[in-house]
């Protein structure tokens, strides 16, 4: 190859083609044609463009026009490590599997390196997240080299996990393309605190494929933190059984462009979806979140509340589509996003959807996008309290009231913890 | 009592026929060769003899259709249009002069008796002087041009706007009398290249009505426009224009009937609305194209592009909709509020029902300072209807203070039919506030109850309940049409319940 380094889609595909024989299994048929399958995809398709409408909000040029190395082979040195939130934790270091920084002795359940256990997933990879879905989870398909697996038997209660990601700058720009299974089998619950860390110029392209048995419950806590050289591309897809539910609750803010995707389909009475979350930017940085609920059996409730906060010269973007199948009589599907606007250079563009062809159902989705309510205001500064501190408390007020949804107390701290943390950056940086 | 009663008569007479204004007019017709090409566009243009520059814009038009692609995002399903399988011109072949009765054919006369349209001023075009001047029966009196097809046949009290400096007359005549207006505003709010369906309306558009309010009037009566497809294998391309000068007012009503045919009828007119400073437009339409019969065959497919632009500071443009006729429904009646301080509104009652499909809503675009805005939609899906709400909200950097508040509603009737929302919220300024929320439910056991327990039938409770239902849109209609749309939304829903 005497061409200078492709960008983009085609500098993927390059590396795919460099690379498919040395990818964690290689030589399973199997993934072999998965991974081809996505790489046909992905070659058709290339990085969506703002002309495609679920991309209508969010550019990914600055992701398409650059150019991407692999992660360096092995991490040299100490790596940092956030503090713990739980005493079981998986850590991985530019998308691969450190054995060596996680605690996962003594738990009733398989969970580790997916690379390493790719028999146990053969029947699962990929049956959620299709490689024709979304480019970017087949990009995620054609070059993932590790992610976790998370296999949970009936009635088991996983309690509390972590699962932390952290990229290392080694100094050119790289790309990681983790690929994570999660199976709770009937009536298991389990909760995992999520946290991506890293600096650099990097692309992180998770994609999850989450299974939720009969009774399952799964609580899912997200917090989306890496610094602002960092792009972020998250994919979820989310299958619930009847009487399953999950729980998501996502903070985004950090990342040069975060895109928070979540498919999520309710395939049995009586299942559940919550996603919820608080996304925010500031000068230079745009935070995406979309979600498509897919309400495909009767008698499922979803609920979902996204809040925005926008600092600087930012953008958010909020889609959010409620699907309602025939058969899905008795929905309660609810949406509520809300935005506040902290700069007069901030731009925030939300479309909310209903698409509905059950008649017995209650459905409704709200928007509203505004500055700090003046009222509010005036009655905290006439009580005394100064301009800057009353703004910090209404900002606050604001954030807080999405994790409110939260029950976990761990998961609510951690939560509330990296929306405080953002919130005192910015205020310092005011 | 009487509007209830009126509601239930006007039900029964329909039981059978199930639209009313399914007739056909039998009368001879002129037509221009089948098919769109560039020899029509010169053809219509000739026929209406108009002047040069409206041929070249025609032309360009044109020139910027056939590159364009027919929109496919709408929620909405039918086959390909075979473009070159109409008739772009159709006039009724008697010499019609608006100025006399006597040159309308009276067969064209039977259609609006049977239209209902107020055409009282007949009297005052056959020549009843003076009869304009005094509202018969002390009611406010409603100007009407008709439009037959594709062209205009007949406008009344012209002369009593006359003398309040109004011009209200069919566009081709005013490309004739007013050419300077005409060519000032046509395509600046709409332009030939807008939109596939606007473009093609520009290119071969026949007729429309053309308005004119000057400085400082008030409009003294509503302005009414019917159109009717009548004719075979026609389309129809209308065009409307209304500009309001400073300070003035004008409450425009626009009707719209087709006769039953088991082929479907293209639509696709345009409307622009220009107000300048503390100038007011009311637009209100009454659509009731032919829907097809309760298996989906035929009807019109209205393709329809609307917008008004708030150029004045204080202006203020209304839209209200009553949608419940047209196999397909593809229309956005849109505001832009370029004044500061201008004001757009969306008031809109849609029906879907057999297999009818509505993709409708409106576009608000703030550009000018503490512009305001108010969205209303209602949407009622029956049978295999399928009903989708799509609306935009832009706010722009400069629009301090702008403020939106939007409310969508859906009501499922039956469970095959669907109710979809698709609203988007593009905002840029800190100042502005946005507000927006959604409901879709069917109608309540408990209501339905509550009626049948007082001895209304099904259906009755079912058109009071949806009645109730549209109340805020049907509110902001003039009267006459407001008790014309409650009949309609009756008939529309007609066999969807029970």
């Amino acid at each position: 190859m005497t061409a200078p380094v492709a960008t983009g889609a085609a500098g993927f595909l390059a590396r795919y083609e460099g690379l498919k024989d040395h990818l964690p299994g290689a030589r399973k048929p199997w993934l072999n044609a998965l991974r081809a399958d996505a790489a046909v995809h992905f070659a058709a398709r290339g990085f969506p463009t703002r002309r495609i409408e679920q991309w209508k909000y969010t550019d990914l040029a600055p992701v398409a026009q650059a150019s991407f190395a692999e992660p360096l082979t092995m991490v040299e040195g100490a790596i940092a490590l956030p503090v713990a939130n739980a005493a079981h934790r998986a850590v991985f270091v530019d998308g691969r599997f450190r054995s060596d920084l996680s605690t996962l002795d003594g738990l009733a359940y398989r969970v580790g390196s997916l690379a390493q256990d790719l028999n146990a997933a053969e029947p699962f990879l990929g049956a959620l997240a299709k490689p024709g879905s979304e480019p970017l989870v087949a990009l995620n398909t054609m070059l993932f080299e590790d992610g976790i697996l998370i296999d949970l038997p009936e009635g088991v209660d996983g309690g509390l996990l972590e699962l932390v990601s952290i990229a290392v700058d080694p100094g050119r720009p790289f790309a990681f393309h983790p690929r994570h299974l999660v199976r709770l089998g009937a009536g298991a619950r389990l909760t995992v605190i999520e946290t991506a860390t890293g600096r650099g110029q990097c692309l992180h392209n998770p994609v999850f494929e989450i299974e939720v048995a009969e009774g399952a419950t799964f609580t899912h806590g997200r917090m989306l933190q890496e610094e602002a050289t960092v792009f972020h591309l998250s994919t979820i897809y989310a299958t619930i059984a009847a009487g399953g539910t999950y729980d998501n609750f996502t903070v985004a803010a950090g990342p040069r462009l975060t895109r928070n995707e979540i498919h999520a389909a309710l395939t049995g009475p009586k299942a559940a979806c919550h996603m919820n979350g608080a996304q925010m930017a500031a000068d230079g940085q745009h935070v995406d979140t979309t979600t498509a609920l897919d309400h495909a059996a009767p008698d499922c409730a979803s609920r979902q509340t996204y809040k925005t906060v926008l600092a600087g010269r930012s953008r958010g973007v909020f889609q959010g589509k409620i699907f309602v199948h025939q058969v899905a009589q008795k929905t309660d599907g609810y949406q509520m996003n809300q935005a506040l606007l902290l700069s007069e250079d901030a731009e925030i563009d939300s479309k909310p959807q209903l698409e509905i062809y059950a008649d017995d159902v209650k459905c409704s989705h709200g928007a509203t996008v505004g500055a700090l309510d003046a009222d509010s205001l005036f009655y905290l500064r006439s009580r005394g309290i100064p301009e800057s501190q009353a703004k910090a408390m209404l900002v606050e007020a604001f954030l807080h009231e999405a994790v409110e949804t939260v029950t976990d107390e761990t998961l609510r701290a951690a939560l509330t913890r990296a929306l405080d943390n953002w919130w005192s950056r910015q205020g310092k940086a005011a | 009592m009487p509007a209830v009663n009126e509601t239930i008569e006007t039900v029964q007479s329909v039981a059978e026929s199930g639209y009313k204004w399914g007739f056909e007019t039998d009368i001879e017709m002129e037509f221009a060769p089948k098919g769109l090409n560039e020899d029509i566009v010169r053809f219509i243009s000739a026929k209406k003899n108009e002047p040069e520059w409206l041929l070249e814009w025609r032309l360009r038009a044109f020139a910027a259709w056939k590159t364009m692609e027919e929109p496919r995002w709408a929620a909405v399903k039918y086959p390909p249009i075979d473009y070159q399988d109409s008739y772009y011109y159709a006039a009724p072949k008697e010499k019609v002069g608006p100025k006399s009765l006597d040159e309308v054919d009276p067969e064209l006369l039977k259609t609006y008796a049977k239209l209902g349209i107020p055409l009282r001023e007949q009297e005052i075009l056959a020549g009843v002087e003076g009869a304009g001047s005094v509202p018969a029966e002390g009611r406010m009196p409603v100007a009407v041009d008709a439009v037959f097809d594709s062209v205009s046949v007949a406008t009344s009290y012209k002369e009593r706007l006359g003398k309040e400096g109004i011009i209200f007359c069919s566009i081709s005549e005013a490309v004739q009398t007013h050419p300077e207006l005409v060519r000032k505003y046509l395509g600046t709010v709409v332009p030939q290249g807008d939109n596939f369906f606007a473009a093609l309306n520009s290119a071969v558009f026949t007729d429309g009505s053309f308005v004119y309010i000057p400085k400082g009037v008030r409009c003294p009566m509503e302005l009414s426009t019917y159109f009717r497809i009548n004719a075979k294998s026609t389309g129809q391309f209308e065009r409307t224009l209304i500009v309001a000068d400073e300070g003035s007012y004008v409450s425009y009503l626009e009707g719209c009937t087709a006769p039953m045919r088991d082929e479907n009828q293209l639509h696709a007119a345009v409307v622009e609305l220009v107000a300048m400073d503390d100038a007011t437009i009311k637009y209100s339409t009454v659509q009731n194209w032919y829907p097809g019969d309760a298996e989906g065959k035929g009807g019109i497919y209205n393709f329809v592009t609307k917008r008004g632009a708030c150029r004045g500071a204080r202006s203020k443009i209304s839209w209200t909709q009553v949608e419940t006729g047209s196999a397909i429904t593809w229309k956005y009646p849109s505001c832009i509020l370029q004044g500061e301080d201008s004001v757009g509104e969306f008031y809109s009652v849609a029906i879907t029902n057999n297999y009818q499909q509505a993709d409708t809503g409106t576009k608000m675009f703030h550009i000018g300072p503490r512009t305001r805005s108010t969205i209303v939609s209602k949407g009622i899906s029956a049978g295999h209807g399928q009903n989708t709400y799509r609306g935009l909200v832009r706010i722009g950097a400069k629009a301090t203070g702008a403020r939106n508040f939007t409310q969508c509603d859906s009501l499922l009737i039956g469970d095959l039919c669907g109710a979809h929302t698709v609203p988007y919220i593009e905002n840029r300024c800190v100042t502005a506030k946005v507000e927006h929320e959604a409901t879709t439910s069917r109608i309540a056991e408990d209501q339905l109850f509550y009626c049948r327990q007082r001895g209304l039938t099904q259906e009755e409770a079912v058109g009071l309940i949806v009645n109730g239902f549209c109340r805020e849109v049907l509110k902001e209609l003039p009267m006459e049409f407001a008790v014309e749309a409650q009949k309609l939304l009756q008939i529309s829903l007609e066999g969807s319940v029970g």
